[in-house]
Order: C-alpha cells, then sequence, then structure tokens
C-alpha cells in the first residue's frame, strides 16, 4: 500500500492534530528507540510499517532495538533499562497484567490524553484491549493486533494418505487418530516447550468443559469447578491427546507445525500465528490445510496480542514524540499494514481487510459476532500463568501423571491464583 | 605446521634431560598416545564439520538429507546472508553491523579486567594483608552466583555512579564478573613461582610495581594466555551484558546473532544459523591460534624458572 | 608467611595501615568488588527471598513463604535433582579427560598446536549454539542414530534427548565437548610449568610414568586444580543457556536445572520473590560444598 502526500497530509491532520504539538509547543525532533522481540521475517516486516510511518509521518527517528527470544530475554532488559534510569521511548509487551507494577511506580507514561483526543474508546474492538491498558481510569498502552490461541490446524496429505476425511471437530479427530497411527504418522504435533503444552490444554478445555466453565476457572478462579465434572472431562480428554501426540519429538512450535505442513503429523493446536508458517510453505487453507477455530465445538477468538508502553522521560520534547508515536500506531492506515504483514487482526473494528486470507477471515467473523475470550495474560498473573505451564508439560510428557492427580495440583493453582 | 622451532628438535637430543621424551616415533606406545588423541579429535572436531557443511547447504537439502552428508550442492549464500543481509528487527545488514561495536567492548574490558585481576592474583599471592584472604574467598563464593540475579543491583549501582548505557559500564561489569576466576588463577599461578626470586628482589629493594613488572609479568606468560583465552570468549560471547548495559548504537555482535538464532517465529534458517555461528566465532579462534605459539614460548619461560 | 620474614629483614616499618600501602591500594577495585557487588546484592538478594517482590524488587516481607512454595514444586526438586548428577559427572569427566588430554600434549608430539587447537574451539562457541548443534547431531532422525542404522545396525538406539531418564547424559555431552578443552588448558599451562629437574629425577629412580604423574605431578599441581575445579564447579552451578537451547528443559521437566528455575521465575513468572529465595538456596548450597575448602585453607594454615 502506498502512501501518497495526500494521504499522508491528512493522517497527520486527523491524527496527530495540534494537540500534541501544542502540549509542549515545540516540534523538536528526537531520537526514538522502540524494543521489540519481533525478529522474524514477517514480524520484522511488520515492524518496519511503524518504522516507516513514523519516519515519514513525523520528524522524529525510529531507531530499531530488537532483541529475538520473546519476553523472556526481552524483559529482564526493558525492567533493567527502566531501573539504571535509563529506559527506551517505547517497548512492546504482552498487554495485561504484567506491567501494573511498573504504572504503580509511576514509571510508565499516561496516555490517556491522547486516547481521548483519537477517540479510542469508540474504535477499538474488542473495548477488553482496552481495558487491559487501563490502570485506575487511565490508559497506559496501546494495543496493535489481536492474537488468538482457539485453533487447530489439520494437514489434508496426511487425512489422504491415511485414507480418512479431514475431521470437522475435536471428536471426529480423536476418531481418526487411529486410522492416521496405522500409516505411520503423529495424530497431534506438540511442541516440548512449556507455553505450548499449556496453551493446547487451555484450547481443550474451551472446547470440552465450555465457555461457562473456562470462565469460573479462569476469570473466576474458582477452584471447585477446576476440581469438578467439568473439568475432569478437560483432564481425561488430554490424557487422550497425550497418547496422541506421543513420537512428535519436536521442541519448537514452528518445527510441530512443520510436522502438520509436511503431512507426517495429523493436526496441530496452536494460536494464529501457525498461519505464517502454512503461508510460507505456499499451502491454501482449505486445500492443503483445514483451520478449526475453538477445535470445530466452541468458536471462540481468545483476545490476547501485543501492545506498547511508553516508559516515563525526563525530556519534554520526547514525551511529545511519544505520545505522536503512541497516536500513529493505533491510527488506520497503520493498524491495516501492520497486521496484514503481521498476519494478526487488527484492533480497530472500522478497517477493512480484504486481503485476509480464509482463516483470517473466519477469525473476523467470530470477533464480529462477539464470541471472544479473554487471553491468558489477561486474566492470569504471570506467576499463575507459569505454574500452570510447569504442571501442563509435566502432565504432557509423562504417562506417570494421572488426570485425577494433574487436575488436583490444577486446582491447587487456581486456588492459590491472583 | 610444526613446533620444533621452538622445542628441541627430537634427533638432536637422545640424551637431553626431558625425561618422557618418546624415543621411537612408531612404538607401541606412541600409537596408543596417537590413537587416543585421535579419537578424542574426532569427538571435538565432528560437530564443527556439522557446522561447516550445514553452512554451505541450501535450505531444501537442509529439509531432506542427514546433519553428516556433505553438501551436494555448495552455497555461500548462508555467509553472505549472515555477514550483510540477516535481518535484526527492521536493519537488514547482518553481522556486520555490530562487528566493530564488539571490538570496541572487548578490548577495554579485556585489558582491563586481565590487568586487575593479575593485580589482585599478585598481591593475594606475594603481599598478603590482612583481610586479603577474606575479600579473595568472597570473590571465590561471588564466582557461583548466577548472574541473573544480580541484573537489578548491578543496575541500580550503576545509576548511581551515572556510568548506566556507557561503554564504561560495560567494561566495569565485565571487569567485575571476571574478576573472581581470573584473580584465583592468576593467584595460584603466582604463588607457584619460588619463593627466593621474590624475596632476592626484594633485598634489591624492588618494591610492590617493580616486582610485579619486572619478575612476574615476564614468567607469567601461560597464565596470561589462558586468561586472555578466557576473556575474550566470555566476552566476545557475551549477550546479556551487551545488551542491557548499553544502548542500539554499541549493542554487541552478539545481539545480532541471537536475533538471527533464536527468532521464535518463523523458518529457522539452520544453514544461516551455523554460517553466522561461524563468523562469531572466528575471532576467539584466531585468538586461540595466535596464542598457540605463546604457549610454546611459555615452555621456555618454565625453564628459566627452574 | 612470607610478609613476616620480610618484615623481620626490615627494620624500619611505618604504621600498620601504610605497611604493603601499594598493595593495598591495588587492591581497592578487589575489596570493592567483593564488598559492594558480591556481598551487597548477595544480601539484597537474600533480603528480598523474605518479600513478595513480583515484577520489581519491594520490600513487603512474607516470612518464609516463598520458601515453603520453593521446596514443594516439583520442578525445583527435579531441578536440584538434576544437577547433582550433571554436577557430578561433569566434574569427574572433565577433570579426567581434561588432564588426560593435557598430559598426551606434555608428551612432546608432534601437532601439538592442532591437536590443542582442536580440543580448544568448541570453548570458542556459545552455549546457545552448542545446544542447537548438539540437538542435532542426537537428532534420532538425521543424526547419529540415523548413521549408525545406515551402516547395517538397524536396532541400534540412541536418543537421549526425547527420553527422560537419560536426557542429562545427553547435555552431559554436549556439555563436555565445551568445556573439556579450557580445562585441558589449565592443566596445560601448570604442566608446563613443572620443573624439568623433577622429570629427570623420576626416571633415574626408574619411577613408571604413570606412577610419576599420580604421585609426584598431580600434589604439585594443587593450585591448578583447584583453579581448575572453581571453574567448572562455578560452570555447573550456573548452566542454564545449554539447557534452554538442547531441550528447553525437556521432555517435560526432565532436564530442568536450577540457574534455570531462577531465571524463569524471576523474569517469566515475574516473581522475583521465589527467584531470589531459589537462587539463594543455590547460594547456601555453594557454601556447603566449600565449606569443606575454606576449612582446608585456613583451619590448615593457622596450626602450623
Amino acid at each position: 500500500m502506498k502512501i501518497t502526500k495526500n494521504t499522508l497530509a491528512t493522517l497527520r491532520n486527523t491524527c496527530l492534530g495540534l494537540s500534541f504539538a501544542a502540549l509542549t509547543g515545540s516540534a523538536q525532533a528526537v531520537d526514538l528507540e522502540v524494543t521489540h522481540w519481533w525478529t522474524s521475517g514477517g514480524e520484522a516486516a511488520a515492524v518496519a510499517e511503524f518504522a516507516k510511518a513514523l519516519n515519514e509521518n513525523t520528524e522524529h527517528n525510529w531507531i530499531d532495538g530488537a532483541i529475538a527470544g520473546s519476553g523472556g530475554t526481552a524483559r529482564p532488559i526493558m525492567i533493567s533499562r527502566i531501573l539504571g534510569g535509563d529506559p527506551m521511548a517505547a517497548t512492546q509487551f504482552n498487554h495485561g497484567r504484567q506491567t501494573e507494577e511498573l504504572i504503580d511506580a509511576g514509571l510508565m507514561l499516561d496516555l490517556t490524553d491522547v486516547a481521548e483526543a483519537e477517540g479510542w474508546k469508540d474504535v477499538v474492538n474488542p473495548t477488553s484491549l482496552l481495558d487491559s491498558c487501563t490502570y485506575d481510569g487511565k490508559i497506559y498502552c496501546v494495543p496493535v493486533n489481536i492474537h488468538s490461541w482457539q485453533w487447530i490446524w489439520l494437514s489434508h496429505q496426511a487425512y489422504k494418505d491415511a485414507g480418512v476425511d479431514v475431521p470437522s471437530n475435536w471428536d471426529e479427530f480423536v476418531a481418526a487418530a487411529p486410522a492416521l497411527q496405522k500409516a505411520g504418522k503423529v495424530p497431534l504435533a506438540l511442541g516440548g516447550q512449556s507455553w505450548q503444552s499449556s496453551g493446547a490444554f487451555g484450547v481443550l478445555a474451551i472446547a470440552i468443559a465450555g465457555m461457562d466453565a473456562w470462565s469460573a476457572v479462569n476469570v473466576d478462579k474458582s477452584a471447585e469447578t477446576a476440581a469438578g465434572p467439568e473439568y475432569k472431562k478437560v483432564f481425561e480428554a488430554a490424557v487422550a491427546a497425550r497418547e496422541l501426540a506421543k513420537g512428535s519429538n519436536v521442541q519448537d512450535w514452528n518445527q510441530a507445525t512443520n510436522l502438520v505442513i509436511t503431512g507426517k503429523a495429523g493436526g496441530q493446536i496452536m494460536g494464529d500465528w501457525a498461519q505464517g508458517e502454512f503461508q510460507v510453505a505456499g499451502q491454501v487453507a482449505g486445500e492443503d490445510y483445514t483451520c478449526l477455530p475453538g477445535l470445530g465445538v466452541n468458536e471462540v477468538i481468545s483476545t490476547g496480542g501485543d501492545a506498547f508502553y511508553f516508559p516515563k522521560l525526563k525530556d519534554p520534547a520526547m514525551e511529545s514524540a511519544q505520545k505522536e508515536l503512541a497516536a500513529l500506531m493505533m491510527s488506520k492506515e497503520v493498524q491495516v499494514n501492520f497486521n496484514l504483514k503481521k498476519g494478526s487482526l487488527p484492533v480497530r473494528g472500522d478497517v477493512n481487510l480484504e486481503a485476509a486470507n480464509d482463516c483470517m477471515k473466519k477469525g473476523l467473523e467470530i470477533l464480529a459476532g462477539g464470541n471472544i475470550l479473554p487471553d491468558v495474560n489477561q486474566v492470569f498473573s504471570s506467576d499463575t500463568a507459569d505454574q500452570i505451564n510447569d504442571l501442563m508439560v509435566e502432565f504432557w510428557a509423562s504417562d506417570d501423571v494421572s488426570a485425577e492427580d494433574a487436575q488436583n495440583r490444577y486446582a491447587e493453582i487456581i486456588a492459590d491464583a491472583d | 605446521m610444526t613446533d620444533a622451532s621452538a622445542t628441541t628438535p627430537l634427533d638432536l637430543n637422545a640424551n637431553a634431560p626431558r625425561g618422557q621424551k618418546p624415543k621411537k616415533r612408531f612404538a607401541p606406545r606412541n600409537i596408543m598416545l596417537y590413537a587416543t588423541l585421535f579419537v578424542f579429535a574426532v569427538y571435538y572436531a565432528l560437530p564443527l564439520y556439522v557446522m561447516i557443511v550445514t553452512s554451505l547447504k541450501g535450505m531444501p537439502e537442509i529439509r531432506l538429507g542427514n546433519v553428516f552428508g556433505p553438501p551436494l550442492e555448495v552455497t555461500f549464500q548462508p555467509w553472505v546472508k549472515a555477514w550483510s543481509e540477516a535481518c535484526t528487527g527492521i536493519n537488514c545488514d547482518g553481522l556486520s553491523r555490530g562487528f566493530w561495536n564488539s571490538v570496541q567492548i572487548l578490548i577495554p574490558s579485556v585489558v582491563i579486567s586481565i590487568a586487575v585481576a593479575s593485580v589482585n592474583g599478585y598481591a593475594l599471592s606475594n603481599w598478603r594483608f590482612k583481610g586479603s584472604e577474606i575479600f579473595y574467598n568472597i570473590l571465590i563464593i561471588g564466582a557461583f552466583i548466577p548472574y541473573q540475579v544480580m541484573l537489578y543491583p548491578i543496575a541500580i549501582i550503576l545509576r548511581e555512579l551515572n556510568l548506566f548505557g556507557t561503554l564504561g559500564g560495560l567494561v566495569m561489569v565485565h571487569t567485575i564478573f571476571g574478576m573472581p576466576i581470573l584473580t584465583l588463577l592468576f593467584r595460584n599461578y603466582f604463588a607457584s613461582v619460588p619463593e627466593e626470586l621474590f624475596k632476592a628482589a626484594r633485598v634489591d629493594g624492588a618494591g610492590f610495581w617493580g616486582i610485579y613488572f619486572r619478575i612476574m609479568l615476564p614468567m607469567s606468560l601461560p597464565i596470561f594466555v589462558v586468561a586472555i583465552i578466557l576473556q575474550v570468549t566470555g566476552i566476545w560471547n557475551d549477550f546479556l551484558f551487551g545488551v542491557i548495559y548499553t544502548k542500539p548504537d554499541i549493542y554487541p555482535m552478539t545481539v545480532q546473532l541471537n536475533n538471527i538464532v533464536n527468532s521464535v517465529q518463523g523458518v529457522k534458517e539452520y544453514n544461516v544459523n551455523m554460517a553466522a555461528t561461524l563468523i562469531t566465532g572466528l575471532v576467539p579462534l584466531v585468538i586461540y591460534f595466535a596464542s598457540g605459539k605463546l604457549f610454546v614460548r611459555g615452555i621456555a619461560a618454565g625453564a628459566v624458572k627452574g | 608467611m612470607d610478609d613476616k620474614t620480610l618484615n623481620s629483614q626490615k627494620n624500619k616499618r611505618p604504621t600498620r595501615l601504610t605497611r604493603h600501602l601499594n598493595a593495598k591500594i591495588a587492591s581497592v577495585p578487589m575489596i570493592l568488588t567483593a564488598v559492594v557487588v558480591f556481598v551487597g546484592c548477595s544480601v539484597w538478594t537474600i533480603v528480598h527471598s523474605f518479600t513478595k517482590s513480583r515484577m520489581l524488587p519491594k520490600l513487603e516481607f512474607v516470612g518464609f513463604k516463598q520458601y515453603d512454595r520453593l521446596w514443594s514444586t516439583k520442578r525445583w526438586l527435579v531441578s536440584v535433582d538434576n544437577l547433582l548428577i550433571y554436577g557430578i559427572c561433569s566434574l569427574i569427566f572433565t577433570l579426567v579427560i581434561g588432564f588426560i588430554l593435557a598430559a598426551l600434549l606434555d608428551r612432546k608430539i608432534r601437532f601439538e598446536n592442532t591437536f590443542r587447537t582442536i580440543f580448544l574451539y568448541p570453548f570458542a562457541l556459545s552455549f546457545i549454539v552448542t545446544g542447537l548443534v548438539w540437538q542435532w547431531i542426537l537428532n534420532p532422525d538425521f543424526g547419529l542414530q540415523s548413521l549408525v542404522r545406515e551402516t547395517g545396525w538397524s536396532s541400534f538406539t540412541f536418543d537421549p534427548l526425547n527420553n527422560p531418564d537419560i536426557v542429562i547424559y545427553g547435555i552431559l555431552i554436549a556439555g563436555l565437548w565445551q568445556g573439556t578443552g579450557l580445562i585441558m588448558c589449565i592443566l596445560l599451562a601448570g604442566l608446563r610449568g613443572i620443573d624439568e629437574d623433577i622429570w629427570k629425577a623420576t626416571r633415574i629412580d626408574g619411577i613408571p610414568i604413570w606412577k610419576t604423574y599420580l604421585f609426584v605431578i598431580i600434589p604439585m599441581m594443587k593450585p591448578v586444580f583447584i583453579t581448575a575445579l572453581v571453574l567448572i564447579a562455578a560452570g555447573i552451578v550456573k548452566v542454564y543457556d545449554l539447557v534452554v537451547a538442547q531441550t528447553s528443559g525437556g521432555p517435560g521437566l526432565a532436564s530442568e536445572v536450577p540457574a534455570k528455575y531462577v531465571y524463569d521465575k524471576m523474569f517469566l513468572a515475574q516473581n522475583l520473590g521465589q527467584g531470589f529465595a531459589a537462587s539463594t538456596m543455590m547460594l547456601v548450597m555453594v557454601f556447603i560444598i566449600l565449606i569443606p575448602y575454606l576449612y582446608l585453607q585456613y583451619g590448615g594454615k593457622r596450626h602450623d
């Protein structure tokens, strides 16, 4: 998409307005250092859209501070920098509860005035995204995309080789598994890292226990429900799924996705970012692979995603530049350009994504229908999420942990959750 | 390649005092010796072989083949990509971007950390003062603290010193974290220097620095080589400190290496990973190789000692 | 000891403080590092392990709660077990292999430079890469196992990274590969410092070579072995990157290690208090191991 001089000017007038220049009375050009962990091809291309927008629409400069290795690597860097008194101008974070303490300590820039001037409340859809950025009634971050966990990806090749139809829901998937195993394939590909085990369990839980039970456990932290009959079924299903996942023997999620792409595995439970792998491999949704939201049982989208936070800086010129960047990230064109490259859904309900592929469109429909759930990052503290990860990775990898055992420990974690 | 220039030539010294010299080149004991070395050499060299052949393969070949197979079609594209094209976020200029930054970090950090630690070791072995052993033992225990634990407090210390985000701050961090092991290394080495030498110099009126520079330094070449190996590798491969205590304009090369090797999403380009690894490893490797010569000279130093 | 003898030789001695003044001045960086950084940061860590610090360090004390949770967490218990196995094996094998290689290289062999470089080069590579390469070589489908099977031995099974019972040995193989070279180098430097006259004397006495090594040379190299020991032990306690790159702690929790627990709890779970409690326990373990060493260091000397 080309940005003409004309749209450029409108963008500048509508988005940035005069309010921020007026705040400080100066439009001094500054360098904005932005940290993020988007380093793969598609991700970097998406970030480049932000950089381009900043460099072209303002006098400011985007200084790229990319750190690969996701949150585990980037987080200590960011927090050390903030503690060291020399923070970056903006940084990526999963929105949710992670940053509450930084806000509490007064280290983050309040973006409420930008949000009001730009009318974020009216355009952000679902509004829960903005709620995740809100703390004490003030807005501290810019949500930039929506990623959902609730998908299973199925290989047409694998089912063809096994001589059975591609399943259209979880029950059919389980029923078709023996045929796959007979054909020497792994029915369910699952990477060895803990967040993948935990994510797959979450998706199973929504499909099998239903939305109400899921909400009771995840949102209301009901240990009773977690120990109850609905979740018993989930754990039993997970034990069955554990059998199906035997022989995956891979670590990274994309290696697991690759098993599906090459037809060595029947399917994988993974978030919508897996789509990029199919695309790179030249596969077409509906022809080479099938995507089922909510395992084909409960069609929902969980609204996780990424957001940008702006640490407080001393220089007022920097502050106004930070706010300009915040406004730009939410603007229509940047949202469209960014999310097309990223393969995620935009956070604005009022943009048009014609270029989206089939799976993405399915996602957009569900989103428009309002069948949404909060993401793990939004309901649990990182500590609780990490404890669940530890339990799940052990459970999925070892037959020694029975369904009952795992459920008891799960209920304990939920009881202590905050 | 041969070391003959530095050691005494084999044949001339049948009766020389070097007791353990093999007499016949093909004695059974010698065959055993070389066979053992050879077996170990295979274990150590195998991964290097895998890295090199992988870095010369195209991606389709990697997906198909076994890791030990030689490349059917040799391509240098992964090397080019790793050096000058691989992307780190939006900057697509590969490892070349951080190379000089790494050199800039490496040289002062290695020099200062080794200088400080060798003086420490010297003071600890020859000039003990009240409490010196206590400080030394604290250092040794410090070597066992996982450095992740120290990230935040160090950040606060650097902030108070106004060094946060500067090259000087990073050099200080490397000096601090290199200190326990290096000090130990030097202390134990200097402790093995015959006491008579030290005493004689004292009688001659040499002071702390005089003895250090004129007597200790010239005879501690082997241990300096070890220290250099340790520090060059550690500092050159450091990622965490470089990225936390500096800013993007002086990020070391490992940040790019990490971004190339560790990209979580997208297809893993194993060939580029391996090429990037080998390129990053080149600097320490060259230094190891060069230091081999110094090692041989270290033998001579040892001979003078006795 | 040498201080005392020197003092008695010189008759004019200034006050205690200025005695060895240059040595004291030269030791200021060391003293500051020891006191401010290592003691300071350790105390800071220990204090915060009794708090409920989450993302940022905060002084809200909760007593031993973090420790209760730590020792009732399966992952931590597995980590400690793994560290013990890995630590003991790594210590023994690194020392034995390192010494054998150093001794072989010290036999005035040809191509010493080449061999030494081959043994040492793995140390130039970061753990992340070491883990990645060995992950491939140990991969059952296209690594060592398939290579051996191609030669006809089709029942050959060697798949340590996917077998929870032996995964820690898979990591050990990579760890030894990376670390033994440096130890060899240090021991070689030590061997080079041994006086040639010693060898001459033992040869004249007709003592076999292995006996000379075992009973003469090794005891003489005590300081060098201590250096090597501390280096290896510190590496063992801190082992983290290698596990992350090779197995991410898997399968399941089978290859988790304490340093990874500390890191993950601090930065992934954002529970600093829990991470600090774990690292305090690591410090305690180090102390327990170091006590005999410290005792030898002081206890022995003070009495003679």
